[in-house]
């Protein structure tokens, strides 16, 4: 179908496509076993200027003065993730954790960051999560206690990608616990900071070539110039972040959902049953069928939402969550049944469909679970109907 | 460091056929491409311009559809392009391609170093850079893997041979065609894909570097195709499975039915 594709979009997707067939293809596999994180492919994606598509030109990046480049993001990380979910964390978790810098940093902290990040030699991370702050992101226990020019953080965050391999971190604290979500606030880390060390390196079922740790703040001492945006306004810049860079996780789903799709097209054509290929099944031809209306769907809201937050519109949540919640179903949905169209090797690790299913189930666990997508849809719908009164 | 690359926009070797009439290849309906070897050779190119600065200009001669060639070099490091197109050099032969591009690089200023693939994929004759070399009266190191050092004008390079290589010292400029060991090709990044978009390309005719009409072209080329013809397929080989011993036997069997031993 024709997605009106801008020639830079156009360009941006051929570029990604040629770095996720030559360098990530070979290594995929091997990457995922080793639960290690690619550095040789994440300079590729460096080299190729896919880390900057989201950030101003002014900083680095290909985007014009003040507008967001959601949409190049999307783009980029749906080809990147046709043949790795994981690798192309490298890129999508980073600009989850720059997006709140763009949309709410100054201008020293933007010329600090951004040219390196844009450049690929600096990748960032966000960190929200907590062991006893999932969902409820007001739960956070890290403080943020202030002493003269500086911030003294204290607290351990859970499950952070790019955890370790990142150099920027974003992230929340509480600064006034008594005041709730209201108490929260972000910081930008440097990965270096004394006080500031890495915990666990997670062993995950999925995505086992980005890197996932624990962050350990031990009486870390930032200045309070590493505030991000206004103190108290933590929990809301988050918030703020999720609606943009929800399309971000959507589009890995997507492309995990689109290269199974593409692969088990291929495979049903190649492979012969009862002597003849057994795509000639009506059955599974309808399968297929099926995979390809939620694989086109989820596109076509994952663009729209991308495409509507570029132009501006600031009240996406619905939308964002819309996207995110359905293409991660999505993706679920079609890995599963690729593994099935695949039969017997499909279920083996020689081949590339069953660690798809595994990558595409934490696309439906985070950056908020599918749960909390529907929560936040269902408030939109209240909001809106009692809006029109 | 002044850098010219030489650039050939060949047919996509997959598909090439050839028209028995005229003996020529069929270009209609064919994918062109980059021939492969000029690839490694401006990768090459723009390594140096990396390592020691100056810039990287590459020089193409064809129809003037090559200008894709010259953008997608472009997209790929180099700085400036120039076409040299021109009804008057259609059907050269290498010795009238050798003239002419050594015509069009002597109009571009000082260099110090003419890079190109050891040969093109279609031709497959090899015979263009060391044309070059001659006619602009400088040295050439042919089927270099490698560019060891650079320094006082003069480079040490390893040149493939059929047993290993040869350590050359070349005094510059000198014309130096390439191997494909010598470094592996980087894909384009979006930059330079928006810059290639951009790019002005220069078109040079045959007036512009003042050739003599009598060595271009038709008129120039005193090569004369007699016969050109696909090879035909290699056929696949023949596995001998089972132990060791058993393979020996077979292979000792049927290479006594073949009259070998």
């Amino acid at each position: 179908m024709n997605y009106f594709l801008t020639e830079t979009e156009q360009m941006i997707k051929e570029t990604a496509k040629e770095v996720a067939e030559k360098y990530i293809k070979p290594v995929r596999a091997e990457y995922d076993e080793k639960n290690e994180f690619a550095w040789e492919v994440q300079e590729k994606i460096a080299e190729a200027g896919l880390c900057g598509v989201y950030i101003p030109e002014a900083y680095g990046g290909i985007c014009a003065e003040g507008q967001m480049g959601i949409m190049n993001l999307v783009v980029a990380v749906e080809e990147l993730s046709k043949v790795c979910g994981g690798i192309s964390l490298g890129l999508a978790a980073t600009a989850l954790g720059t997006i709140p810098l763009i949309l709410f940093g100054n201008e020293e902290q933007k010329k600090k960051y951004l040219p390196a990040i844009a450049a690929g030699e600096k990748l960032a991370a966000f960190a929200l999560t907590e062991a006893c702050a999932g969902s409820n992101a007001g739960g956070i226990q890290t403080t943020a206690r202030k002493e003269g020019d500086y911030f003294v953080l204290n607290g351990t965050k859970q499950w952070i990608t790019n955890g370790n391999v990142a150099e920027m971190y974003t992230v929340i604290a509480m600064t006034d616990k008594a005041r709730g979500a209201r108490g929260a606030t972000a910081f930008l880390v440097d990965k270096g900071t004394p006080g500031f060390s890495f915990g666990k390196k997670e062993d995950k079922m999925g995505i086992r070539a980005s890197s996932t740790y624990e962050l350990v703040f031990e009486d870390c001492k930032i200045p309070a110039s590493s505030i991000l945006g206004k103190e108290g306004h933590g929990f809301l810049s988050a918030m703020k972040t999720f609606d943009m860079s929800r399309p971000g996780v959507a589009a890995q789903a997507l492309g995990i959902a689109a290269g199974a799709l593409e692969d088990a097209v291929d495979y049903a054509r190649s492979r012969e049953q009862f002597g003849k290929p057994v795509i000639s099944n009506q059955g599974l031809r309808f399968l297929l069928a099926d995979m390809a209306m939620k694989v086109e769907t989820a596109r076509a809201m994952v663009y729209a939402t991308a495409r509507s937050i570029d132009s501006g519109d600031r009240s996406c949540s619905k939308e964002s969550a819309i996207a995110k919640c359905y293409a991660s179903d999505v993706a679920m949905q079609v890995t599963t049944d690729a593994v099935q169209v695949y039969g017997g090797y499909g279920y083996m690790r020689e081949y590339p469909m069953e660690k798809r299913m595994r990558d595409a189930k934490i696309t439906q666990i985070y950056e908020g679970t599918n749960q909390i997508q529907r929560e936040v849809i269902g408030q939109c719908l209240i909001k809106e109907a009692a809006s029109k009164k | 460091m002044n850098i010219v690359v030489t650039i050939k926009q060949v047919p996509d070797a997959a598909n090439v056929r050839i028209n028995p009439e005229t003996k020529t290849l069929v270009r209609e309906g064919v994918d062109s491409m980059m021939n492969p070897l000029d690839a490694y050779a401006l990768e090459e190119g723009v390594r140096l311009k990396e390592k020691f600065g100056g810039k990287v200009t590459v020089v193409c001669m064809g129809p003037p559809m090559a200008e894709a060639v010259l953008r997608e070099a472009i997209s790929l490091g180099a700085d400036e392009a120039v076409l040299l197109s021109d009804r008057a050099v259609a059907g050269s032969d290498t010795l009238a391609t050798s003239y002419a591009l050594s015509q069009t690089i002597s109009k571009l200023g000082a260099f110090d170093v003419i890079l190109g693939g050891k040969q093109a994929i279609d031709g497959d004759t090899a015979q263009v850079g060391p044309g070059i070399a001659v006619n602009l009266d400088i040295p050439q190191v042919t089927c270099v893997r490698k560019i060891r050092e650079y320094a006082d004008g003069k480079m040490v390079v390893e040149r493939m041979t059929e047993e290993g290589y040869d350590v050359v010292e070349v005094t510059l400029p000198a014309v130096i065609t390439v191997v494909k060991e010598i470094n592996e090709p980087r894909i384009a990044s979006l930059k330079g894909k928006m810059a290639a978009k951009r790019a002005e390309i220069k078109v040079m005719s045959a007036a512009d570097i003042e050739a003599d009409l009598t060595r271009l072209g038709l008129k120039g080329s005193p090569t004369n195709v007699v016969e050109i013809f696909s090879p035909e397929a290699r056929k696949g080989g023949v596995r001998i499975e089972g132990e060791p011993d058993v393979q020996a036997k077979t292979l000792v069997a049927s290479l006594k039915e073949a009259q070998l031993l």
